[in-house]
């Protein structure tokens, strides 16, 4: 397996994204340009110009014609993929952290982070389909957890929203009410900052990376506690594959505690578990920093990373990675 | 801490009961009286608990001397003269600081005055130096603490009888000997938990045995035959044992103990603690104490400077070099000793008491170090008089004193002793200067113990100016390992002591060139050596064999800053401390390279195999089970079948369930997801959301012009 090293972004990789379609893959990075890639061959097919901070968070429309970015400088951006125009912008009033497309792509969650003393939200907005009649106005803000929502997403059917941050508790909310319908055990739960949040390809289940150097995966409706994966470097990223029953985790040691002595004091492979009896399988190393994003292809045959060192990393696996028996 | 506070409405409703608006009232301006609580207790009360003694206010710097003589008001002021002139020898009384009561009805004192010292120390040094000072025959002193007194005033005057306890049996404190696999016990610390556990190579896990949260204040120790876990508290030390967990058996006070140190026999525990002295241009003090194990009793207290404990005379560095006490004469505890300027003392442990009430003298002793087996110790001093005085390393026996054998050695720059585990050899490393004296090389000098007259052989490397980086004999052998060379690819030789026919010459086994080590660790029962690349190598191990000179394995733990052998030698760990940041944990090998399992562990602190007792198995016993292995093996090999068969057999189990319980999970999401599925397609519109219905291989050609070009070909024809 050769990875496509590509070499797009002048600063850390912060998040990956692949269209439905497995064709287009989107990537931001704490420059303030997100870029699109074709998937297979890893070409720069363009950017999107218009922030002004590190941009945090994308995700595209089913159809591959929007696409949405959180940036830091405190704004969320609707772009037309195809042309990479600005169509909309969401203005707040502190960093925009993460943002999901619920089923359907008419609605859109977003966070935003704990800034000169306005405490952390969670905001869901409405998107029309025509850019012409996008309103700013907030359906529904929800605020209470402590410290840095690192990433929220919808529940199946656009019900609730899951989110997760610094104060390690993955939460539940109602998404009409905004009421607090779940909370995880403190006990059993991360202890430490939950870094990255990704869902199953069916919505039915989601995994969770923490600095605790743990990963832990989730039912969506009752979040009860399913698995965890035990990891020796804090755990960044982390990602689901979409057809074999394998998690991949990223990280390593924090970007400014890095050895210069040796790279592998830093553990900045990205580690494939089986999922189901949480075994480490394998790893695939490259990256000469932590690890900040994964994503997998929806058809399972490829997955990207992008680390602090500002490569993304486009891996095709070879036919024995299918051929893995346990 | 249960505190009972005043609930706000109890206020507001005692106020008005009062007639109070507490709206009048700044409560600020209500300052508490002093040393009231109000049943309140202050948050800081443990700072207050800590070193209550150092306060000035306290007693503790109130000492109580007794047996003065009794005088009239004439002689008054004689008398509190030469107290005075006494005790202010030992520290600066305070201004009004010595009262003498005098009787009202007689006008004469009552033969006892208080002295008050500025601090608990002078106090302490005080009773320590003047209890049972002869002022004349019929007044001897005696000299308490203030605060002790109320303690001498509740001794009831009438005697009774202690009650006697029925003997209870105690627990058999070796009961993990017997295990049933034969499997070692380890402790581990990490971050505030000690734990105990077994290891399980067979079924390549560790097996907890005890845990305990904050077990120890700064680390853990076992006792050198493996009876006893030892901890540290601020109090004192503590130590653990038991047959089935680890119950305290016996506490040794010592306030602020910094250091613990079993004899080799665990009979004692020598306890060490250095003091931050009440004028800080004094030196600390240090106080050390020699407990019985078993009954906790103190058998011997040493009191004094740092400086006098320091050991080398060659100063520059504070505080101690530990073991300041080292035990002598094998398992049986019977001497120990310590080196001070230009002598050593040697006590022995009937009365801890100076062997013939007096210290050695040997001006300007470097080191000294005894025979792990016999009472016997070599020593080295170094060259005096600018070379006029050769250094020389000597062997001492002790009860008797007698110099056993004497070395005088040449332009010497240092000296470090090695004994052989069995006590048979002595190694001495000589650094000596080159002519130039601007560099150095290294040589060996070698005693024969255990031969008639103690033969000396001098060894060189066959490269002499090679630096030395380790040297380790084998345990119970008679080989040494030496690392020697430049980093960072130093080689490393093996010698015998004995050579094929001459058992009396020693002689090279073999040099392994270029290795990535730089110490080595051989096998509680010799043969297999590690050698291991540890901090700047980055934790490389070549496990290796001396008996047939050949490499079993060569293995890498990543940043492994710890080696050490289990006491059977079977098994090994290695151990990455928190000294990193990362990777830390450890990892068990067997004997011959193979890693069995890894435990990672944030803040990894220490790991400590426990130790066995000696074998009760005569050598010829021992030879005969190593002669006939075979006939004894083939039990365990059978054992060790049926346990890998149950492992894969239990693995599948678990595999099994593990399987059947995502199944479950699955089908149980499937059930929801195919309920949803109206609804999502409302939600997209009608846009059919399962991924498999909606997907239709069409076809699509996409004709794309990329790009027209003209071009006028010029054509040359017919133009002849």
């Amino acid at each position: 397996m050769r990875p496509i090293l590509m070499k797009g972004h002048e600063r850390p990789l912060t998040f990956l994204k692949y269209n439905r379609d497995g064709d287009l893959l989107f990537s931001c990075a704490k420059d303030h340009t997100p870029t699109v890639w074709f998937a297979d061959n890893g070409e720069r097919l363009g950017t999107y110009r218009g922030h002004n901070g590190a941009v945090w968070c994308c995700d595209v429309s089913r159809d591959s014609k929007r696409l949405i970015t959180a940036s830091a400088d405190q704004t969320a951006k609707l772009w037309d993929v195809q042309k990479g125009a600005e169509l909309f912008t969401f203005k707040f009033d502190s960093p925009a952290k993460s943002v999901d497309l619920g089923v359907g792509d008419k609605l859109v969650v977003i966070t935003t982070d704990p800034f000169m003393g306005l405490p952390s939200a969670i905001h869901v907005k409405r998107i029309s389909g025509d850019p012409s009649e996008q309103s700013d106005e907030s359906v529904l803000t929800i605020k209470g957890p402590q410290g840095r929502i690192n990433r929220a997403v919808w529940g199946p059917l656009n019900r609730t929203i899951i989110s997760a941050g610094e104060d390690a508790v993955v939460r539940i909310w109602d998404s009409e009410t905004g009421k607090l319908l779940l909370e995880s055990d403190k006990e059993t739960g991360h202890k430490k900052t939950i870094t990255s949040l990704a869902k199953s390809s069916d919505g039915s289940h989601f995994l969770t990376g923490s600095l605790d150097k743990s990963a832990k995966l989730w039912d969506i409706r009752s979040l009860e506690l399913i698995k965890t994966y035990k990891t020796e470097r804090p755990v960044n990223a982390v990602t689901l594959s979409p057809v074999l029953d394998h998690v991949v985790l990223g990280g390593g040691q924090d970007a400014s505690s890095v050895t210069t002595t040796d790279h592998r004091a830093g553990k900045f492979e990205a580690k494939f578990y089986h999922k189901i009896l949480e075994e480490e399988i394998g790893g695939v190393k490259g990256h000469f920093g932590p690890i900040n994003a994964l994503a997998f292809n929806p058809d399972g045959k490829s997955f990207s990373s992008g680390g602090e060192d500002g490569y993304v990393r486009l891996h095709h696996f070879d036919q024995d990675y299918f051929n893995i028996r346990i | 801490m249960a505190i009972d506070t005043v609930s706000m409405e109890d206020i507001i409703a005692s106020a008005s009961r009062l007639g109070i608006n507490l709206n009048d009232v700044n409560l600020d301006s209500i300052s508490l009286p002093s040393a009231q609580d109000f049943g309140i207790k202050s948050d800081d009360e443990d700072l207050n608990e800590e070193d209550s003694l150092e306060f000035e206010g306290g007693f503790g710097n109130i000492i109580v001397v007794d047996n003065l003589p009794v005088v009239p008001r004439e002689k008054f002021e004689k008398l509190e003269g030469v107290v005075r002139k006494i005790y202010s020898q030992i520290g600066v009384i305070k201004d009004d600081g010595l009262w003498m009561p005098v009787d009202p009805a007689t006008q004469k004192t009552l033969g006892y005055c208080f002295i008050e010292y500025n601090t608990p120390q002078e106090g302490e040094l005080a009773k320590e130096k003047t209890n049972g000072y002869k002022l004349d025959r019929a007044h001897i002193f005696a000299v308490n603490m203030f605060d002790e007194i109320e303690k001498f005033m509740k001794v009831p005057d009438e005697w009774a009888p202690p009650e006697t306890k029925p003997y209870t049996p105690g627990e058999n404190l070796q009961h993990w000997l017997t295990d049933e696999k034969a499997r070692d016990q380890f402790v581990i610390r990490a971050g505030s938990d000690t734990e105990v556990l077994w290891n399980d190579a067979r079924q390549l896990k560790a097996d907890p045995v005890y845990k305990r949260n904050f077990w120890t204040e700064s680390y853990v120790q076992w006792s050198p035959l493996g009876t006893y876990l030892a901890t540290v508290h601020r109090q004192g030390a503590a130590v653990w044992g038991g047959a089935s967990t680890f119950n305290r058996l016996m506490r040794y006070a010592h306030p602020q103990v910094k250091l613990i140190d079993f004899s080799p026999g665990e009979k004692y525990l020598v306890t060490y603690s250095s003091h931050e002295p009440s004028n800080p241009r004094d030196t600390h003090k240090v106080v050390l104490n020699i407990f019985d194990v078993r009954t906790g009793k103190i058998m011997r207290d040493f009191k004094g400077s740092a400086d006098d404990f320091a050991i080398g005379g060659s100063g520059g560095f504070a505080g101690v070099s530990w073991p300041v006490f080292r035990w002598g004469g094998g398992k049986d505890d019977k001497y120990f000793a310590r080196m001070g300027k230009n002598v050593i003392s040697v006590y022995e442990t009937e009365t801890f008491t100076l062997i013939d009430k007096k210290s050695i003298k040997v001006e300007n002793v470097m080191d000294f170090s005894w025979s792990p087996t016999d009472p016997i110790f070599a020593l080295f001093v170094p060259e005096l008089g600018g070379g006029n005085q050769p250094a020389r390393v000597s062997l001492i026996q002790i009860p008797g004193k007698e110099e056993l054998r004497q070395k005088n050695l040449f332009s010497v720059s240092d000296c470090k002793m090695y004994w052989q585990s069995n006590g048979d050899y002595l190694a001495v490393k000589v650094d000596r200067y080159t002519k130039t004296k601007k560099s150095t090389y290294t040589g060996f000098e070698l005693f024969r113990i255990k031969e008639r007259d103690i033969p000396i052989e001098v060894l060189e490397l066959e490269n002499k100016n090679d630096k030395i980086i380790a040297f380790a004999w084998e345990p119970k052998g008679h080989r040494f390992a030496v690392i020697h060379g430049d980093n960072p690819r130093p080689d490393i030789s093996f010698y015998s002591m004995r050579s094929g026919t001459n058992t009396g010459r020693v002689s090279k086994l073999t040099t392994l060139k270029g290795k990535q080590a730089n110490a080595l660790f051989w096998s509680p029962g010799g043969r297999f050596i590690i050698l291991a690349g540890l901090k700047g190598l980055n934790g490389q191990l070549e496990f290796y064999n001396v008996d047939d000179l050949e490499t079993m394995a060569t293995a890498e733990h990543f940043m492994a800053t710890d080696i050490e052998w289990d006491p059977t030698g079977r098994y090994v760990a290695t151990a990455v401390t928190s000294v990193h940041e990362m990777e830390n944990g450890f990892n068990i090998w067997s004997f011959h390279g193979k890693l069995l399992y890894r435990i990672m562990k944030d803040h990894f602190f220490q790991f400590l195999w426990r130790p066995r007792p000696p074998s009760f198995l005569s050598p010829e016993k021992e030879e005969e089970i190593a002669k006939n292995l075979k006939k004894y093996s083939k039990k365990y090999e059978a054992e060790d079948q049926d346990v890998s068969l149950l492992l894969s057999e239990q693995e599948r189990e678990k595999r099994k369930k593990l399987k059947e319980e995502w199944e479950m999970w699955v089908s149980q999401w499937k059930k929801w997801h195919d309920e949803e599925k109206m609804e999502r397609q409302k939600l997209r519109d009608g846009e059919a959301s399962d991924e498999e219905e909606e997907y239709e291989a069409k076809e699509v050609e996409v004709e794309e012009l990329l790009e027209v070009t003209e071009e006028v070909l010029s054509s040359d024809y017919g133009q002849e």
